[in-house]
């Protein structure tokens, strides 16, 4: 498995998803956002960090890298795509999810560990997980609260496309348990196709005990594992 | 071709949670303006450009809005003038 971990001025978490790709025995290569062609890859990581120092909006100026054209490609074409905090944002400025993140609601950067409830087990990213798995996974972010219109939320759940959501300890998705203001505490979605995912925690900060939690690893194992079955 | 003067408005699109807003309201009436009850902040932006008339500036304005200065989703826009500069054009 080749995965893409693309590179943004003000990326800050590709090092992390670098090596989480690696720990799950991925071959992880840095592409800069400079750079053309997604050829050869399985999978591409958007990392999060503050590319452009989020000027404008989050994401808003990175969407325009000349990568990204191929990243939509890649996407379209059905190629697996993960972003994660401001590649979430990045992939929501592109038009690959529907919605935008804006403000948290404390108006507060929120970095701590949240707790997500595994929403669905049948996509790329989340297979070696159990349906309703409780995750203790941290966040670091400003703008995370998920916004859209009122049909596309809907048709969003309707469709069964939250693959993530914001929960207390008993798995309840309260509003205490919502560190953002996110609508119905959602903390990740995919694409209709189901292939691109994007997510406001960060599982690549969950990778080993000494850093408090190992729950992310499922994530990674789950691509490796999706991919190496399509490859057969 | 001439030199304008864009303003554009960008504001939270109504019905959207304004958090920053919320708070400058808060701050407003801790300071004694009771009166106040909504507040919403957005940004606006000033653009230097050349164009063949104020009509195409604006226009230009319109797609420089939709393509990337707001989000359809959250925001809303405004060109609110396009100002020839004096002595600028050629």
């Amino acid at each position: 498995m080749k995965v893409a971990v693309v590179t943004f001025p003000g990326s800050n978490c590709d090092h992390d998803l670098y090596k989480a790709a690696q720990q799950v025995g991925a071959d992880a290569v840095f592409v800069w956002h400079r750079e053309r062609g997604l050829g050869g890859y399985d999978a591409v990581l958007l990392p999060g960090g503050f590319s452009y120092g989020d000027y404008l909006r989050p994401g808003a100026i990175a969407r325009l890298s000349p990568i990204m054209e191929d990243v939509v490609e890649f996407a379209n074409a059905g190629g697996p795509v993960l972003g994660i905090c401001n590649g979430f944002q990045m992939l929501c400025e592109a038009g690959l999810l529907p919605g935008a993140l804006v403000r948290n609601d404390s108006l507060r950067f929120e970095s701590r560990d949240v707790r997500l409830r595994v929403e669905r087990t049948d996509t790329l990213f989340t297979s070696e997980y159990e349906d309703g798995q409780i995750l203790r996974i941290p966040i670091a972010h400003g703008d995370g609260n998920f916004e859209a219109d009122k049909e596309t939320l809907e048709a969003l759940e309707d469709a069964g496309r939250v693959v993530f959501r914001y929960v207390d300890v008993d798995g309840e998705a309260t509003t205490e348990a919502n560190p953002n203001g996110s609508w119905h505490n959602i903390a990740g979605l995919v694409n209709e196709g189901g292939n691109v995912l994007g997510m406001m925690p960060h599982p690549e900060r969950a990778m080993e005990e000494i850093l408090g939690s190992t729950d992310g690893v499922g994530l990674f194992t789950s691509l490796a594992a999706s991919l190496a079955a399509t490859r057969v | 071709m001439t030199h304008y003067r864009l303003e554009i408005r960008v504001r939270p699109r109504p019905g959207l949670l304004d958090p920053q807003g919320k708070a400058v309201h808060n701050s407003l009436v801790a300071l004694g303006w009771e009166g106040v009850h909504d507040v919403r902040v957005g940004k606006a932006i000033l653009i230097d450009m050349e164009a063949e008339s104020a009509a195409a500036a604006r226009e230009a304005a319109e797609a420089m809005c939709r393509k990337l200065l707001a989000n359809p989703v959250t925001e809303d826009y405004e060109v609110v003038s396009a100002e020839a500069l004096e002595g600028a054009g050629s």
